[in-house]
């Protein structure tokens, strides 16, 4: 079974603000991009699922063609730097999507 | 000078993270109109504006800073420097201006240099949150007057219209408090007539240097070249290349949404922005729409302080502690609780932090039944003062050392550390207080600027 990181260029997660964390999937090609975006796999669901959080943590869903990027946004744990932070700038918190499976 | 376009050299992606010297003057040999770079970010954290601290590196900034001002002075274009010192509180713009001041006296140039602070005081945000002209970010609290009270520094940030306002007296060199990024890339072609959405738009690729550009860098330079209808964007080092996909990703860059923008006074809205190849290197943006809003809004940032630190790293290659763990932990805790009552009253904070398990992700780690064969460990006091942290960071780690539980087999202690001292004192700590909307009535009368004339020494 084929895994997101099979297929994208880039998988990244970064702060939003100290808010939020934004996660980007950045694909190679449109055919490969749209394959992804219309199997449906990144959703709210698989991304509560993926990380243990609840649904509405989930912040946003957004499908970027011109970047050929899926960008994912979700509630910061904790606000960027509050005590008992463990990645001041989000950039480490990615992994979970690397083996998210695609159909 | 022709009207019909112009061009913002950006140098690096943080003053003091460097570029090239041959990027540098490629860009120069080019005519750029203004030299424009930005030093700030709230990605590290609460502390550098808490404590009104820089993050980037004097002898670093100085270094960038000859060059853009030398270069600056000798054409005649303004240098604009967006958000001095990282954080761009009061503290950091001074620690800029000094920099300024000594590469002008040192170099023996001369020339106007604006100073726009954009600090906000107490009694300013307590009125805002008062008359209700605070609002709420996505995902983040409510904002009470406690937490204005006990912030160090509040800053806003700053649009282009200050900026602007500074060039038209005749500023040769600005040095903005915290700034919108893309503010200082802006300001001279909005001045000069040219399209607000476009060059807020150009400002904010610019803003970042060559990490738009593939293979990206924050330690390189960009040239934007804006006419009436789009802008150019291109990367000064032959080894990099703006592509559609290099730019158009970089618009998702710390942003939550890509297609809609929101800044000082408005958001810029991508939807129907377009992005395509000139040739392989230079990318040509159009399309991109300014959207105001009815009030004019500045973000604004806090910090406060809440305790100091002191922590200690290790290391465990016991299987048999490593699979204990978590109880010893437990123990550990129990143990310090029982000694410093201050823990007991939540005046001060113990914390692990186990790396080879979840010290990355913790809650957010779906890996939790791994079997490492060693363990890091941070072991993290936070308290009132910097004795107590010391203290209790030195409790807990003496009784980690030594506890003792059922299957220990290796009883002359249980972590390896890497140094003697094994504690080290972090300082104060703080926290992001503020990060909120404010709505301002005007956006130049608010952030006044002070106009000093630099001549050479004689």
């Amino acid at each position: 079974m084929k895994t997101l990181k099979d297929v994208a260029t880039v998988i990244r997660s970064k702060n939003a603000g100290p808010y939020e964390l934004t996660f980007d999937v950045l694909f190679p090609d449109i055919t490969t991009y749209e394959r992804v975006v219309e199997s449906g796999v990144v959703n709210a669901q698989s991304v509560s699922q993926l990380y243990g959080i609840p649904l509405e943590d989930v912040k946003g869903i957004i499908h970027f063609a011109p970047a050929l990027a899926i960008k994912v946004t979700i509630k910061r744990p904790r606000v960027s730097g509050n005590l008992g932070e463990s990645d001041v700038y989000g950039a480490q918190q990615h992994a979970p999507f690397l083996t998210l499976a695609i159909n | 000078m022709s009207t019909d376009v112009i061009r913002v050299l950006s140098p690096t992606a943080i003053l003091g993270y460097g570029f090239p010297v041959a990027s540098f003057e490629d860009g120069l040999s080019r005519n750029p109109d203004v030299i424009a770079v930005d030093a700030g970010s709230t990605d590290p954290g609460p502390y550098y504006l808490g404590a009104g601290v820089s993050f980037t590196d004097r002898q670093a900034v100085k270094r960038d800073l000859e060059y853009l001002l030398i270069a600056g002075r000798s054409r005649k274009i303004p240098v604009l420097i967006g958000s001095a010192g990282g954080a761009g509180a009061r503290p950091h713009l001074d620690w800029c201006v000094d920099i300024v001041k000594e590469i002008f006296e040192e170099q023996k140039l001369s020339g106007r240099l604006a100073i726009i602070p954009s600090d906000i005081s107490a009694e300013v945000v307590l009125e805002a949150l008062e008359e209700q002209w605070i609002e709420r970010v996505p995902s983040g609290p409510e904002l009470f007057s406690e937490a204005v009270e006990a912030s160090t520094f509040i800053v806003a940030q700053i649009g282009e219209e200050p900026i602007m306002a500074a060039l038209e007296k005749g500023a040769d060199v600005v040095i903005c408090g915290r700034s919108y990024d893309p503010s200082v890339f802006a300001a001279l072609p909005i001045l000069r007539g040219f399209s607000r959405a476009l060059a807020l738009h150009m400002g904010k690729i610019l803003e970042c240097a060559a990490i738009a550009a593939i293979p990206g860098s924050g330690s390189d330079c960009m040239l934007g070249t804006l006419d009436h209808d789009g802008f150019v964007l291109e990367a000064l080092n032959p080894e990099r290349a703006c592509t559609v996909t290099s730019v158009a990703a970089h618009t998702l860059y710390e942003k939550s949404d890509p297609r809609l923008l929101p800044g000082p006074g408005g958001a810029l809205d991508l939807t129907d922005c377009r992005f395509e190849a000139l040739d392989d290197r230079r990318v040509r943006v159009t399309g991109t729409r300014f959207v105001p809003t009815q009030d004019y809004f500045v973000k604004l940032e806090g910090a406060r302080p809440i305790g100091y630190r002191t922590v200690s790293i290790a290391g465990a290659r016991s299987p048999d502690f490593i699979e204990a763990l978590d109880n010893i932990l437990d123990g550990v805790r129990q143990q310090v609780r029982n000694n410093f009552p201050e823990v007991q009253e939540d005046d001060a904070t113990l914390l692990f932090h186990v790396y080879g398990r979840n010290g990355v992700m913790q809650a957010l780690e779906p890996e939790t039944k791994v079997n490492p064969h060693e363990i890091g460990l941070v072991i993290e006091a936070v308290a009132k003062t910097q004795a107590s942290a010391n203290t209790i960071c030195s409790f807990a780690r003496s009784s980690l050392l030594h506890f003792g539980y059922p299957g220990r087999l290796s009883t002359a202690g249980n972590l390896a550390f890497p140094y003697s001292p094994s504690d080290f004192q972090a300082g104060a700590v703080f926290q992001f207080s503020i990060y909120h909307l404010m709505a301002i009535a005007d956006p130049v009368s608010r952030f006044p600027f002070e106009l000093l004339d630099l001549e050479v020494a004689s």
